[in-house]
């Protein structure tokens, strides 16, 4: 027998309450931790080849102070400075989300993508110059364009090393652009969604996870810049 | 993680952090690279790589822990990341302690 005190009752709750979690709370927690997980992961996806890296540039120092000295510091500054301003305006664009103000949130994702594009069109410039000198790995690749620390020629072995330089630079910075290039239309499904009512202080999640993605991707590069563009001469 | 009340009403209690403190490390995160950069350009014999990698690792942590709220999240992450740093590091550490052997102890060339 059963008396109505009994019977669950029926509440309400938030429509973006999925049935298998208890409140928003533990919801939210799980899908931050999902995200979490995820990026313990990318550490050591991306680490595999910086162990490579690191190797290779310890062995071949020469060939990879060479390469690094190629590349434009100016430019990869530019870029350093760029994402770390993306960065910003995503932690603005959870926070506007967080506080309920949909406009405000439509804005700084808008110019994080923004700022996330700039970062690809000189990274797309970059590329370009490493075409125009032959410095692509494969059967077209030359170490004509690189020179020694005080500009002579390079040695055979070094000129030959190098190529191993601009594989990792490929590498790590193809997977780092690829994971920008993931990021900006999770970015832009956001801010569409922010622009249609669908976040406000009690749901925002989406949103937050995606800033965790993409602030990932800036730890990424934070690494990447010094090592790929600023290895020394001495030492 | 935190203490959740059973309350089906309950939202997230998030910690909401004042926009001048991303400001403040959005400003530290800009002097970090303007500080790699110069530091690169003098010669610090073998402090070059491990000194940016220092200032690396402290622009990271300023990332992680306010842009990414770790400082104000549940440990349950922290121990997430944490496990993937540790790996991380014993995956560099290990194969660099076999590359100092091959280079320093005559163990055999590591380049052929």
């Amino acid at each position: 027998m059963s008396s109505p005190s009994e019977t669950p009752p029926v509440v309400a709750h938030h429509p973006a309450l999925r049935h298998h979690f208890d409140t928003m709370a533990t919801q939210k927690d799980s899908s931050l931790l999902g995200m979490w997980v995820f990026i313990a992961q990318e550490i050591m996806f991306f680490g595999g080849m910086l162990a490579a890296y690191a190797i290779y540039r310890n062995i071949y120092y020469d060939a990879f102070a060479a390469g690094s000295h190629h590349l434009d510091v100016k430019l990869g500054t530019i870029n350093t400075a760029v994402l770390i301003c993306s960065s910003l305006t995503m932690a603005l664009g959870v926070h506007a989300a967080a506080l309920g103000k949909g406009k405000a949130t439509v804005l700084f994702l808008l110019l994080t993508i923004a700022l996330g594009s700039v970062f690809l069109g000189i990274k797309v410039v970059e590329y370009a110059d490493k075409f125009h000198h032959d410095l692509v790995p494969g059967p077209r690749y030359s170490a004509e364009s690189l020179h020694g620390p005080h500009g002579e020629a390079l040695t055979a072995d070094t000129a030959r090393h190098s190529e191993l330089f601009f594989a990792l630079y490929f590498g790590l910075t193809g997977l780092h652009a690829l994971h920008m290039i993931i990021g900006v239309p999770i970015i832009a499904i956001m801010a569409w969604k922010a622009g249609h009512g669908r976040f406000g202080p009690a749901y925002y999640t989406p949103v937050e996870v995606t800033g965790l993605y993409w602030h990932f991707v800036d730890i990424v590069w934070i690494f990447l810049f010094p090592l790929l563009y600023l290895i020394p001469h001495h030492a | 993680m935190p203490e959740h009340a059973a309350d089906p009403h309950a939202e997230p209690h998030d910690h909401v952090v004042p926009v001048g403190t991303y400001i403040l490390v959005f400003l530290a995160l800009m002097v970090g690279t303007a500080v790699t950069v110069a530091a690169s350009y003098v010669d610090l014999g073998m402090w070059n790589t491990p000194v940016a990698m220092l200032i690396a690792v402290t622009k990271a942590g300023l990332v992680v822990s306010f842009f990414m709220h770790l400082k104000y999240s549940p440990r349950l992450y922290w121990i997430w990341l944490g496990a993937a740093v540790f790996f991380l590091a014993h995956l560099l550490l290990g194969t660099g302690a076999d590359l100092l052997g091959h280079l320093f102890l005559n163990l055999g060339s590591p380049g052929t």
